[in-house]
């Protein structure tokens, strides 16, 4: 164990309003400490440089999963837990509900939180794919009240993100109406447990006619391709989407979107793997998709497997 | 002859209900009144000359104990084999992460900061890194050519066979670094005072390995050094040697502070720090006859030993030895060679060598088979050692081992035909691509050659006041069932309830030396020896009028009580008496290198998904020859327990080595497999007896080892069509290799 | 540098239960769970093996749910019921996990055994008559070096058995 405990400050105040007042009065002087997943593991190896701390575990306000018939609310404190076993989720959000089952084992499933996921920004972070493929929006929440932001474009950058000083992630919304998609998803890191992601990627698709693989030659109606640990953000692969939409799926159209792909993302040679190797799964799990998509496809929600 | 009534039965782990309890009292759950933790400082550099070492003014230095090569009161080395290695390094390292300085202080996270507030400047030396840079010797940083040990080994005449051979099939094979990843890490307790001497409690192996350890690093003669084995989580090898390191550091700090001091490392200190499995090269050129007959060949073996010598011959010289495999070659000649690199001293992990150049000889094996145009398993039935036969060290082959015969049954367990077929359809289109693949090998148990004879170990077992009765010895526990083993071999030789036999806890003060739990000994050799002592008590009561020759277990108790009372104690010693007819010339490296071989044939099913490049084992036949099997369920549990790690060698484990030092010294970066990722893994024995054997075992600790990466990577090479030469190999390595030709199949 | 009396500012009162008991520390709200547990507690049977949340040797159980307890500030486990290891066995009658472990040969090192008793449990409390492939995935967080996890599965499944004959 390389820290002092002696050397750390860390309160729970136990309410949100506490929480967010102390963030007003001192921004940026406290670090918010969820189910602490990936705080106390800087702390232990003498690598966080926060000193003071602030307790945002099981702050009821946080943990509220609410649905409504439009869209549902995931409180930012939930746990990857309480995700999975919740029934809408495993339901009508699969590439959600698989990010969670990816994540850690049981023991860090029961202590990390969507919100702690999005806020240490890791760009591995198992969830980001799935926010940017249901196009999740945030809600923050500081003494000036509450904003709701879309999740794209909330990362800016490595470790960067746009939330004042003062902000708190309260939740994540995610409108419904995924029933009849094709949602896929696949993690592809060095073990089937416990493992950080090489290549994560999570998909929606439908064809023309609410239909999927029904009909031969069915054009791409809606498309969302968002893929982790290839760039320094999780990215939605647009020029990917544009590419495939309106078209029907056959081999040139899945060669032109592997092409796209790669050229879209940004991976990196890192202790884990290889830039090469990132960037030729990524093209073989995006053509996957599209052929999956595209002749025997699926609506009975999750297709997602872990590599 | 009575029937054995607890030999081949699976009796309860004698400490397992300690430890289903969490009451089995581990290193770090000890603590001693006034105890201080120690920390090391150490390198940065992989090699240089330390020019000064400053202490952050702001830190009040005189709260911690300080110790340096100066305070060593006898010699400054780590005594093994060789005594190259410092205890502290004095002027010049070696090696990344190599000890300089010692500290202690009540606060384990004052001592922590006082560690980053030592800064060091070196003048840096040139470094090495690998085995190809270690032979060219553009810097020499060991003895005159960088080379620790060599061995020789020659039999018939290997130039005469070239110009006979059909076909001459050459290959070379490289195997990395692992690290043991015992889950417990390295941890001692030392203690000093001018009266008692020095005491050493410890997560280790080899009490006696430390004890001989201290007594030269502190000057002190034997009855003044005491070491304790403490329960301990996990060994493979990785605290066979490394602990009298840890042990030397812990003491110095004890006898110069005049308190207790312990020393546990966390985890990135044990990866970076400690020893791992010895990197290897293997080159093979072999003369084969038409009809797939291996007529001869040579074959170099050399491994990386890192900055010091340590183990590195003995690691060497079995590696050299099972070089050949279990095949027959009439003529032969293998080179082994350990050279030396900065990198941290690499050292014992199970297989202890084999694993390296039994790799390299099944991957040739397979290589063969192609050139000849026969099957993997042809051209292993046609070439397998059979009785009467010689081995590359002449040893003849004295029992009645069938390898063809257990070939079949791997073949026939395995269900090896029939999925090769299945699979060669569906890989046409699939794009999970299926193979199996085979390895078949031997493993020999006890010390090489003399060794044996010369550790000359001695064993006790003791009558106790209540009746019960004590095995002694300095064999440890470390989960591979050392206890249970020793303590049915002994209540079997005495007709006693298992129940009524108890074992010592390692303590040098206590036990005689039995040897280091190493080598897939304990139950095989040392365990002959605790039937003797047994046999020895039985006798002493008999003799005395106590006992009749038949008698009842209350019986027992009350003889061996009677005894006691009358005598002050109870007590037979029994010493290693090599068998005859077992000669091993140690110059020419021929003859009976071990006095028994375990055989074995494993088989891999493994399922490469082209869309992530991830080979994933789907089924494994585990099929050995052991003698025989003293405890099913603990003979299982090493052997399922040995093929985890070596499918772990072959496909997960890969150190980031970066100047000498692993870069990936955490759990999360450096990849063992979870329970997600192993197959069922299928174990079935068979047994043939050994006559050097307690109730004719072999030494099984170390078999399984052996052949797990050979048959994974000769699945996935049988699955894509693609020669891997080289462990571990990852999705990365097996992407690089076919990415040609995948990128050239998507054109439209 | 000097620790003096400045050592219990800082520091806080915490309230818990262990194993039924209930128990009051006085802790940094930064110390460990683990380390609570191992020293102001007393309770050694929590192991630490790699301090990263990796292992799940420091697994214990808080209100009923598995967790990694090296990666738990003190703070966070205040008012909370523990589970360690110590409290499964009643007296000398051990669970039938415990009982399981041993038959099998779940255990041979012992190291990493707490938390893998402790993971078992919380898999059987949360699935009675668990698939190898539920075990498998229950177990996940829990490394164990020795056994290749095989006599693992057995034990589970045997206590499995045990905990619901029908």
């Amino acid at each position: 164990m390389r820290s002092n405990p002696a050397d750390y400050k860390l309160i729970a105040p136990g309410k949100l309003d506490a929480v967010v007042s102390l963030l007003a009065e001192e921004p940026g002087q406290w670090l918010p400490i969820a189910g602490g997943t990936d705080v106390m593991v800087q702390f232990a190896a003498g690598i966080l440089p926060a000193r003071k701390l602030v307790s945002i575990w099981n702050l009821a306000e946080l943990r509220a999963i609410e649905i409504l018939p439009d869209e549902i609310t995931i409180g930012a404190g939930c746990t990857y837990t309480a995700l999975r076993e919740h029934d809408v989720i495993a339901r009508e959000f699969p590439l959600l509900a698989s990010a969670a089952r990816w994540t850690g084992g049981i023991a860090n499933q029961n202590r990390g939180t969507l919100g702690g996921n999005i806020v240490n920004a890791s760009p591995a972070a198992d969830s980001l794919p799935a926010l940017l493929a249901y196009e999740a929006e945030l809600l923050l929440v500081s003494v000036r009240g509450e904003r709701r932001v879309p999740y794209l474009g909330f990362h800016t950058g490595y470790k960067k993100m746009k939330l004042a000083p003062d902000e708190l992630i309260r939740a994540i919304c995610i409108r419904r109406g995924f029933s009849g998609y094709l949602h896929y998803a696949r993690k592809v890191g060095a073990r089937n447990a416990q493992a950080i992601s090489k290549v994560c990627i999570a998909a929606l698709g439908q064809l023309r006619g609410g239909m999927i693989g029904g009909e031969i030659g069915g054009e791409v109606e809606h498309i969302r391709i968002a893929v982790g640990s290839v760039a320094p953000i999780a990215l939605r692969l647009t020029e990917v989407e544009r590419i495939v939409r309106g078209k029907s799926i056959d081999r040139a159209l899945v060669y032109a979107a592997r092409k796209a792909a790669t050229a879209a993302i940004q991976p990196i040679n890192d202790i884990r793997s290889t830039a090469r190797y990132r960037s030729a799964v990524t093209g073989n799990l995006v053509a996957e998709f599209l052929e999956q998509l595209g002749t025997t496809g699926s609506n009975s929600g999750d297709s997602g497997k872990t590599a | 002859m009575t029937a054995e009534h607890i030999i081949g039965k699976s009796v309860p782990r004698k400490e397992g209900r300690d430890k289903v309890t969490g009451a089995a009292q581990y290193i770090d759950d000890m603590t001693l009144p006034g105890m201080l933790y120690g920390a090391t400082v150490r390198s940065q550099i992989p090699r240089g000359v330390i020019k000064k070492i400053s202490f952050d003014p702001q830190v009040d230095w005189s709260e911690f104990v300080i110790v340096t090569a100066k305070d060593i009161p006898g010699k400054n080395c780590i005594a093994l084999i060789g005594d190259d290695q410092p205890c502290l390094a004095d002027g010049k390292v070696n090696h990344p992460e190599e000890p300089i300085l010692l500290l202690a202080h009540a606060d384990p996270h004052l001592l922590r900061k006082a560690v980053n507030a030592i800064s060091i400047e070196y003048e840096p030396l040139p470094a090495i890194f690998s085995i190809e840079e270690s032979e060219r010797c553009s810097q020499v940083i060991w003895g005159t050519d960088n080379t620790f040990k060599a061995f020789l080994i020659a039999k018939g005449d290997v130039d005469s066979v070239w110009a006979t051979a059909d076909y001459i099939v050459e290959g070379e094979y490289t195997t990395g670094a692992q690290e043991q990843l015992y889950i417990e890490n390295n941890g001692v307790i030392a203690a000093f005072d001018a009266a008692q001497g020095v005491t050493v409690w410890g997560s280790l192996q080899c009490p006696y390995y430390v004890h001989k350890a201290l007594m030269a690093l502190c000057n002190l003669p034997e009855d003044k050094v005491r070491v304790v084995q403490m329960e301990t989580g996990g060994a493979f090898g990785g605290k066979e040697d490394y602990p009298s390191i840890i042990a030397g550091h812990a003491t110095l700090l004890a006898m110069k502070s005049g308190r207790p001091v312990k020393i546990i490392y966390d985890r990135l200190e044990d990866m970076t720090a400690t020893t791992k499995r010895h990197p290897s090269r293997t080159r093979h050129r072999t003369a084969v006859s038409k009809d797939g007959k291996i007529l001869g060949g040579e074959i170099e073996f050399t491994i990386d030993g890192g900055a010091y010598a340590t183990l590195s011959s003995v690691v060497l010289s079995r590696g050299t030895i099972h070089a050949g495999g279990p095949y027959y070659w009439p003529n032969v000649r293998i080179r082994g060679k350990a050279v030396a690199t900065n990198a941290p001293p690499h050292g014992a992990f199970r297989g202890f060598g084999a694993p390296q150049s039994l790799f390299a000889m099944e991957r040739h094996m397979d290589r063969i088979a192609q050139a000849v145009a026969l099957s993997p398993v042809e051209i292993r039935r046609r070439n397998f050692l059979k009785p009467g036969e010689t081995t590359t060290t002449e040893q003849i082959i004295r029992e009645e081992i069938d390898l063809g015969k257990l070939l079949d049954r791997a073949l026939e367990l395995s269900d090896y035909s029939a999925k090769k077929t299945r699979f060669a359809q569906a890989n046409e289109t699939s794009p999970i691509k299926k193979g199996m693949g085979i390895a078949t090998f031997l493993h020999g148990a006890g010390f090489t050659g003399s060794g044996e004879r010369y550790l000359a170990s001695v064993v006790g077992v003791e009558g106790c006041a209540d009746g019960t009765v004590r095995v002694l010895v300095s064999s440890t526990e470390f989960g591979q069932g050392t206890n249970t083993v020793l303590c049915q071999i002994a209540a079997e030789a005495l007709d006693l309830p298992y129940e009524d036999v108890q074992i010592a806890q390692p303590d040098t003060n206590r036990v005689p030396n039995s040897g280091p739990t190493v080598a897939s000994r304990t139950a095989m050799v040392v365990g002959n020896l605790v039937r003797s002592a047994a046999v020895g008590i039985k006798q002493t009561l008999i003799a005395d009028g106590m006992l009749r020759s038949s008698y009842s277990p209350e019986e027992f108790r009350a003889a061996c009580q009677r005894h006691i009372a009358e005598h002050g104690q109870l007590r037979s010693l029994a010493r290693y008496d090599p068998p005859a007819g077992v000669f091993w010339d140690d110059q020419k490296y021929r003859g009976e290198a071990y006095a028994a071989f375990a055989w074995a044939v494993y088989i891999a099913e493994v399922a490469v998904d082209l869309s992530t490049y991830s080979a994933k084992v789907e089924d494994f036949v585990a099929l050995q020859e052991v003698g025989r099997v003293l405890h099913p369920i603990l003979a299982k549990g090493q052997i399922a327990g040995g093929v985890a790690q070596g499918i772990g060698f072959a496909l997960y484990e890969k150190i980031v080595w970066q100047n000498g030092r692993m870069q990936n010294g955490q759990m999360t970066n450096y990849i063992m497999p979870t329970s997600a990722d192993l197959p069922q893994i299928r174990v079935f024995f068979e047994e043939m007896g050994n006559i050097h054997g307690a109730y004719g075992a072999k030494g099984i600790g170390e078999l399984p080892m052996d052949g797990p990466a050979p048959a994974i990577v000769n699945a996935v090479e049988d699955a894509l069509g693609t020669r891997f030469d080289s462990i571990p190999l990852l999705p990365e390595d097996i992407f690089e290799t076919l990415s040609e030709a995948v990128s050239a199949d998507r054109e439209p | 540098m000097m620790a003096d009396s400045s050592e219990h500012r800082g520091k806080c009162e915490i309230s818990l239960a262990v194993n039924g008991r209930a128990k009051t520390v006085r802790v940094y709200p930064m110390e460990r769970l683990l380390d609570v547990l191992r020293h102001e507690i007393g309770l050694t049977g929590t192991k630490e093996g790699c301090g990263e949340g990796e292992c799940g040797s420091c697994s214990i159980l808080m209100n009923g749910e598995l967790v990694n307890s090296c990666l738990i500030p003190a703070i966070q486990a205040a008012g909370s019921n523990l589970t360690t290891i110590e409290g499964l066995a009643e007296g000398p009658q051990l669970s039938a996990l415990q009982a399981a472990f041993l038959e099998c040969g779940g255990a041979q090192c012992g190291i990493c055994t707490p938390g893998m008793i402790l993971a078992s449990y919380h898999l059987l409390n949360k699935k009675p008559k668990p698939t190898l492939d539920d075990i498998r995935e229950g177990l996940a967080g829990n490394l164990c070096r020795c056994t290749g996890y095989m006599q693992i599965f057995d034990a589970v499944a045997e206590a499995a058995r045990r905990r619901n004959p029908a």
